[in-house]
């Protein structure tokens, strides 16, 4: 088991879900006639490759953007832009009837136990429920389905008939889990899925998750602020600032020698159990920019300690600095300490 | 690893059982003394228009005119006799039925109309200003005025009372649904459906609308004294119950020549009148506390 937690190799396999460019805007509208006066560019230019298999992280503070790139690529928020290739088949522009087939594929578990099920439906009826849109089962194939699901998560037969506010904050996590694994999905989304559960829970949540990540081959887009869940979890991380993509490597790679600056931040503020006592922790002044009006330039300039005249005018490329190591910093792999 | 996790003691749901949101929310209700009052009242309606024959030894629209106009607590008609000499007893015990009857249909249609309205305004931005127009529309008549207006068009009878009264009862209704929807549309549990691949419908008469029921219960309730009132008042005014129909508000309306002498013919229907719409209201007051305080109606 230690073997199969800690094993973070990169998985080059077959490419699974493929972004390409994807951007999502939300206008801002203002004035008598409700014109489009800007917008907030809550994902920007985003490209990546998730093989089969895998875990990518995807990190950075609250309003970067990652929970919306992860609604963009489950068709829950229209994209402003870009292509979204799921099993060599461009999804992002499907009509709802073609997409139910890619909807069977991709499933999401939601960051809040206590408002992802609907508080009037008993457990057991949500679960048939997915089987009903999706399959011809009669209903006692169903109810046997989902007894099988329940005690696949670690759950009982006799939780079929409660109601959500029966459960625990890390059982209603597995009931979202089960919902999510009901249709034998190979993507998950994670939006956040053990932010709101107890350190403890934590832990028993992220092994249910990677036991069924090996019985069914998924893959996991696992979206946190934790760095330390993601260190745990992941195989490849991937740092998001203001909705652009900032640094994607391996776990090792980017914990052990971050190239942008704001991965090192963001690496100097996980808390350590030390003694030593000049630990050296970079402070980031100033708040996030303002979305709507995003900084010129890298977007990071304005908060960045190493930043120089170029930072402000030209944008810094995405370029692969080592082998599987992307960074978009003009100065990458410079200390900021 | 292969087998799943199991679970750990303090994850177990607690000892005692959490109690069903309906028993709590009758509980609070039963500590509320008008609301109790109100139930009492509501439910010896029920009962009076449910055994209506079984209570009542005169036929309610039986003339007999030798026996007119008899004062209250006279020889077998303990609430007297109207300028006809029928018995006021049965005449209110049946006038409960026809009440009960239109400000149950006129709610129904009423919430019918406006739950409709208000899911599809509160689900589809686009339908929403188009909806809401129309409401504001309604809403901008006078509610007995547009009522009138709908019977003068339709004529006059009961049906077309109740009718008249569920056209205008839809629009605060509408704004009511529309409101908890918009707020229930961005709960997660409505996220997760949709990633699912529910389709709008599904997602609308299944896990919006179980999730609105509460002040849709509150309104009913409410909505039941107005559509009551509205009826004996339409009545009243002659578009409803037509003579002999035991109506209370075509009651009052008859007993108003015999004011003076015969005060009873219009004190009775008036005070059942009164405490029928009394009793719904603090029962819709009660329910609201109870279920939330801060309930927006």
């Amino acid at each position: 088991m230690a073997a199969a937690l800690t094993s973070k190799k990169i998985n080059q396999g077959k490419i699974l879900l493929e972004l390409n460019g994807i951007k999502k805007y939300y206008p801002i509208r203002g004035g008598v006639l409700q014109r489009v006066q800007g917008n907030v560019k809550a994902v920007e230019n985003v490209s990546l490759q998730l093989y089969e298999g895998e875990s990518l992280g995807v990190v950075g503070e609250s309003g970067c953007g990652k929970s919306t790139l992860g609604k963009a690529i489950l068709g829950l928020e229209e994209l402003t832009d870009g292509k979204i290739t799921f099993k060599d088949t461009e999804i992002q522009s499907l009509k709802r009837r073609e997409k139910l087939k890619f909807v069977k594929e991709m499933q999401m578990i939601f960051q809040d136990p206590f408002a992802s099920l609907n508080p009037r439906q008993r457990i057991g009826h949500a679960l048939e429920e997915v089987f009903t849109m999706h399959t011809n089962m009669s209903s006692s194939e169903k109810k046997k389905a989902v007894i099988d699901l329940l005690e696949e998560v670690g759950l009982k037969e006799e939780h079929f008939e409660r109601y959500p506010h029966e459960f625990s904050g890390g059982q209603r996590q597995r009931i979202g889990i089960a919902r999510a694994i009901a249709l034998n999905p190979s993507f998950i989304i994670c939006d956040e899925a053990v932010s709101a559960l107890d350190v403890s829970v934590q832990a028993q949540v992220l092994k249910l998750l990677k036991t069924i990540q090996e019985k069914y081959q998924l893959s996991y887009l696992f979206i946190s602020h934790d760095l330390g869940v993601v260190r745990y979890f992941c195989d490849r991380v991937l740092v998001m600032y203001l909705g652009h993509t900032v640094e994607l490597g391996s776990v090792e790679d980017l914990f052990n020698q971050p190239l942008h600056p704001y991965t090192q931040a963001l690496l100097s503020a996980i808390p350590r159990p030390t003694v030593q006592k000049n630990r050296k922790r970079i402070r980031l002044q100033g708040d996030l920019p303002n979305p709507a009006d995003p900084p010129s330039g890298c977007p990071f300039h304005t908060r960045c300690p190493i930043a120089q005249d170029i930072c402000k005018q030209d944008k810094p490329a995405w370029k692969e600095h080592e082998s599987n190591h992307f960074a978009a910093c003009h100065f990458a792999g410079q200390s900021i300490i | 690893m292969a087998e799943t996790v199991p679970l750990v003691s303090s994850q177990m749901p607690k000892k005692k059982k959490k109690q069903h949101e309906f028993i709590i929310t009758a509980k609070k209700l039963l500590k509320n003394k008008l609301a109790v009052i109100g139930l009492i009242i509501i439910i010896i309606q029920i009962g009076m228009a449910l055994f209506a024959p079984m209570i009542t030894v005169h036929d309610p629209v039986k003339q007999n005119l030798a026996s007119s106009e008899l004062p209250v607590l006279s020889e077998g008609h303990w609430l007297g006799t109207d300028n006809y000499g029928r018995d006021v007893w049965s005449r209110i015990v049946h006038g409960s039925r026809i009440s009960l009857i239109v400000g149950i249909v006129a709610v129904s249609l009423g919430l019918i109309g406006g739950v409709t309205l208000g899911l599809l305004g509160g689900y589809y931005k686009k339908l929403d200003g188009i909806i809401m127009r129309i409401v504001d529309l309604l809403f901008s008549f006078p509610g007995i005025l547009l009522a009138m207006l709908i019977i003068a068009v339709l004529g006059t009878s009961l049906i077309n009372v109740a009718i008249a009264i569920s056209i205008w009862s839809i629009p605060s209704c509408a704004r009511i649904v529309r409101g908890s929807v918009l707020s229930i549309k961005e709960k997660e549990y409505i996220m997760a459906m949709k990633s699912l691949g529910a389709s709008d419908f599904r997602i609308m008469v299944k896990h919006i609308l179980p999730n609105c029921f509460a002040p849709i219960i509150v309104f009913a309730t409410m909505r039941m004294a107005t559509a009551i009132l509205s009826t004996a008042s339409l009545s009243y005014l002659g578009l409803g119950a037509q003579p002999p129909t035991p109506e209370w508000g075509a009651m009052i309306s008859q007993g108003q020549a015999f004011m003076w002498s015969s005060p009873h013919l219009t004190i009775i229907p008036g005070i059942a009148i009164m405490l029928t719409v009394f009793a719904f209201n603090v029962v819709g007051d009660g329910l609201r506390d109870a279920i939330d305080p801060n309930m927006d109606i």
